[in-house]
């Protein structure tokens, strides 16, 4: 049978010789059988073909023979030009991504007893509409970190390694004794003493956004050979800056703001307020300038856009192995199941290590289910619609496009039907090598 | 044999094991998590949806609510719009396995000329991708009448689904022991009652997977109803479709709307892996 049935499919209940019929059926209970199913297929599928070629040559309005000028548009018009490449984009990485994702699992929920919970769980997506999926998929790619669980995890981790700063839109206040550095950080204006007690006002956090741990501010207290201050938020809240440039009561220190003195450009010493905004430097900061550096302001990463021009390609295809990659997996899986164990045993017991054993016996062996399972999912991709449809937004549904999108959208909403029925016919023909290699695999079958 | 193991080989492949179940864990999150949302965004308020992440209920239970779902059920649009995805669903099945099954019993056990010819005309169709019907059979339909109809809709699936339909019964039928079919000509049985006392049994399970594929398939489409429905036949999808735009001030529609049209197809999905996956797998050809 084909090898779709070989991997695993209807079982048939037997063998069976002849099929000559055992009635001696007449033609015409034959027809009669077959007339409503040749009927729809005639008028709802070929006659359709016929039609749409027809119509590619003519322009617009129908009226008109264009010759190839709709082919051309396929390689002249700006949208269409963007939805065949995004096609080719699709139609390589998404069935191989998800061909090796299946095979990747198949595998390995082979050693897992839980496999089938696992399996289940991964094979789902594939029972709910293409809608639904864009509709989850639009929820998980929500811009906000706060919203969008892509972004939430993804600034999880970037802060993790890269952890952004306490004080973003921190700023010096009236009459400060800091001015900006360039780059985002600020200096104080003229050189500190050992000795000598800082103050580091600045304003412009929002209380939420303080620091969990900040604490009253407390004013600096000199002490000798060190250079001590405080760098703390100047401002009450409903009571403004309160007395400018001092420590009032209720002002919070900035718990963690990084403070370094710096000498003919050089940091000859630096330190970390504490929760009360207060620092002290060693007496080697005597005459040096103090910097509070830009990383204290950065403002917070607040993750990728994942719907954005350049990424809403690869994010929608993200969604379609969500929703793919189970299909491959229990295919693929079903294809392992009928791979001989004597063999991979055979292998082990030679000294093949698991991956040898994987790259050398399995896959080979998988390679014919490997291709169906890809080739099937490249036609599928070919006529990628709905995800991207709901899942692009308004703004850059022209980056994600298609070629089954601009269909749409030629043939439906900008009344071009010559230039729609061009895009299907051509994807008509990207899909007749596989239509004839389906034919013939049949035919040797049929005539036995 | 464990036992003969050496003591590193076993404590690796402990280690190892762990490390995959961590993995696959991981993996079946990346699965679940997104599912989770869409339902847990469905049970918020609007204002917390738009306030913070769903994943703030498990801190936050009390902001679980079904007022959303409430709201959806007493949306006229979005009820009419189910039962029209019904309306549509139902007979797109039914007819599919009722002529496929004919034509395909023809084509496995009748004779007549250019048999497999025409069989194999139909397997040549399984892969014609919808689209290139889409603006012939809208005129079509508009010339006869039937465009923006449940109808026109059905018509629709019902073609593009037959030669999957055939193909699939057709190979099932073939394989019907022929001395069951003999005993049951010796009997006196016409095709008919062949057919229908023999081979629609036998083929059961065949015509069980065929049918819940097909029913997911049509079901789950978006595509052929936003052109052949009109706002008074769209089934669900296309109703959800058209909120889409303004994502962020509808989701208090999409969420429970998307989940509610999830809930069939997961049932049936749940209730009937076996039949759907040998229906996969036999439709990886489609």
């Amino acid at each position: 049978m084909t090898s779709a049935t070989a991997a695993g499919g209807v079982k048939p209940p037997a063998a069976r010789k002849s099929r000559k019929s055992v009635t001696g059926t007449r033609r015409m209970v034959a027809a009669l059988f077959l007339l409503p199913a040749l009927v729809l297929l005639g008028a709802l599928v070929v006659y359709p073909i016929g039609y749409s070629v027809v119509r590619s040559f003519y322009d617009q309005s129908g009226d008109g023979f264009a010759g190839i000028d709709n082919y051309k548009a396929l390689f002249t018009d700006e949208g269409i030009r963007t939805a065949l490449k995004n096609n080719i984009i699709w139609v390589v990485f998404a069935p191989t991504v998800a061909t090796a994702l299946g095979l990747i699992f198949a595998v390995l929920t082979e050693r897992v007893r839980w496999g089938t919970a696992f399996k289940l769980v991964v094979f789902m997506p594939m029972a709910i509409s293409m809608l639904a999926a864009g509709i989850i998929f639009r929820l998980v790619y929500d811009q906000d970190p706060d919203k969008g669980v892509a972004n939430a995890v993804w600034v999880g981790v970037h802060d993790t390694f890269a952890p952004s700063s306490a004080f973003p839109k921190a700023h010096p206040g009236r009459d400060s004794p800091l001015e900006p550095a360039g780059g985002g950080a600020f200096i104080t204006k003229s050189p500190v003493r050992a000795g000598e007690a800082v103050s580091l006002p600045l304003v412009g956090v929002a209380p939420r956004l303080m620091p969990d741990d900040a604490k009253a501010a407390v004013a600096p207290e000199p002490q000798p050979d060190k250079v001590t201050g405080t760098a703390w938020q100047d401002f009450t809240r409903g009571r403004g800056v309160g007395t400018l440039n001092e420590v009032d009561r209720a002002e919070l220190g900035y718990a963690g703001m990084k403070v370094e003195a710096v000498k003919d450009g050089k940091v000859v010493a630096s330190a970390t307020a504490a929760d009360d905004g207060t620092f002290t430097l060693p007496a080697s900061a005597d005459g040096a300038q103090l910097r509070l550096p830009a990383s204290n302001f950065k403002e917070p990463y607040n993750g990728l856009d994942w719907l954005g021009p350049s990424l809403v390609t690869p994010s929608i295809i993200g969604s379609y192995i969500w929703m793919w990659a189970g299909f491959a997996m229990v295919l693929i899986a079903a294809g392992l199941a009928s791979v001989p164990r004597e063999l991979l045993e055979a292998a082990r017991v030679d000294g093949a290590s698991e991956w040898q054993v994987f790259r050398r016996v399995t896959v080979p062996l998988l390679a014919p289910v490997l291709a169906v399972v890809t080739v099937t999912l490249m036609i599928n991709v070919l006529k990628i619609f709905d995800l991207v449809f709901i899942i692009a937004p308004g703004s850059s549904q022209d980056d994600a496009n298609v070629l089954a999108l601009e269909l749409y959208r030629k043939g439906f909403s900008e009344d071009q039907p010559g230039i729609a029925s061009a895009i299907s016919v051509f994807l008509l023909l990207l899909v007749i090598p596989v239509m004839w290699f389906n034919v013939r695999r049949l035919r040797r079958e049929v005539r036995r | 044999m464990k036992a003969k193991e050496p003591l590193g080989s076993r404590l690796a492949e402990a280690v190892g094991g762990g490390v995959l179940r961590v993995f696959l864990i991981i993996v079946g999150l990346f699965w679940l998590v997104p599912t989770i949302g869409l339902l847990l965004s469905s049970l918020r308020s609007p204002e917390d949806i738009a306030a913070s992440g769903w994943w703030n209920v498990f801190t936050e239970p009390s902001q679980i609510t079904f007022d959303s779902y409430a709201k959806l059920l007493e949306n006229d649009d979005i009820t009419s719009s189910l039962l029209n995805t019904v309306w549509i669903t139902v007979p797109a099945t039914l007819l599919v396995v009722i002529i496929g099954s004919l034509a395909g019993y023809a084509f496995a056990w009748m004779e007549f000329p250019g048999r497999d010819w025409w069989f194999l005309g139909v397997v040549g169709l399984l892969v014609v991708p919808v689209q290139v019907a889409l603006i012939p059979i809208a005129e079509l339909f508009g010339t006869i009448g039937i465009f923006g109809s449940v109808l026109g809709v059905v018509l629709f699936h019902v073609g593009f689904g037959l030669p999957f339909a055939v193909f699939l019964l057709r190979n099932f039928f073939a394989e019907i022991p022929r001395e069951l079919l003999e005993a049951a000509r010796l009997d006196g049985a016409g095709e008919l009652r062949l057919f229908f006392r023999v081979v629609l049994p036998l083929g059961g399970p065949a015509i069980a997977a065929l049918g819940i594929f097909q029913f997911l398939w049509v079901w789950n489409d978006m595509l052929v109803a936003l052109i052949f429905s009109d706002s008074g036949s769209q089934p669900i999808t296309v109703a959800l479709q058209t909120q889409v735009r303004q994502f962020g001030n509808n989701i208090d529609v999409l969420a429970p709307g998307a989940f509610i049209s999830m809930v069939v197809p997961l049932a049936v999905f749940f209730a009937f892996q076996r039949q759907f996956v040998s229906g996969v797998m036999a439709g990886a050809v489609k």
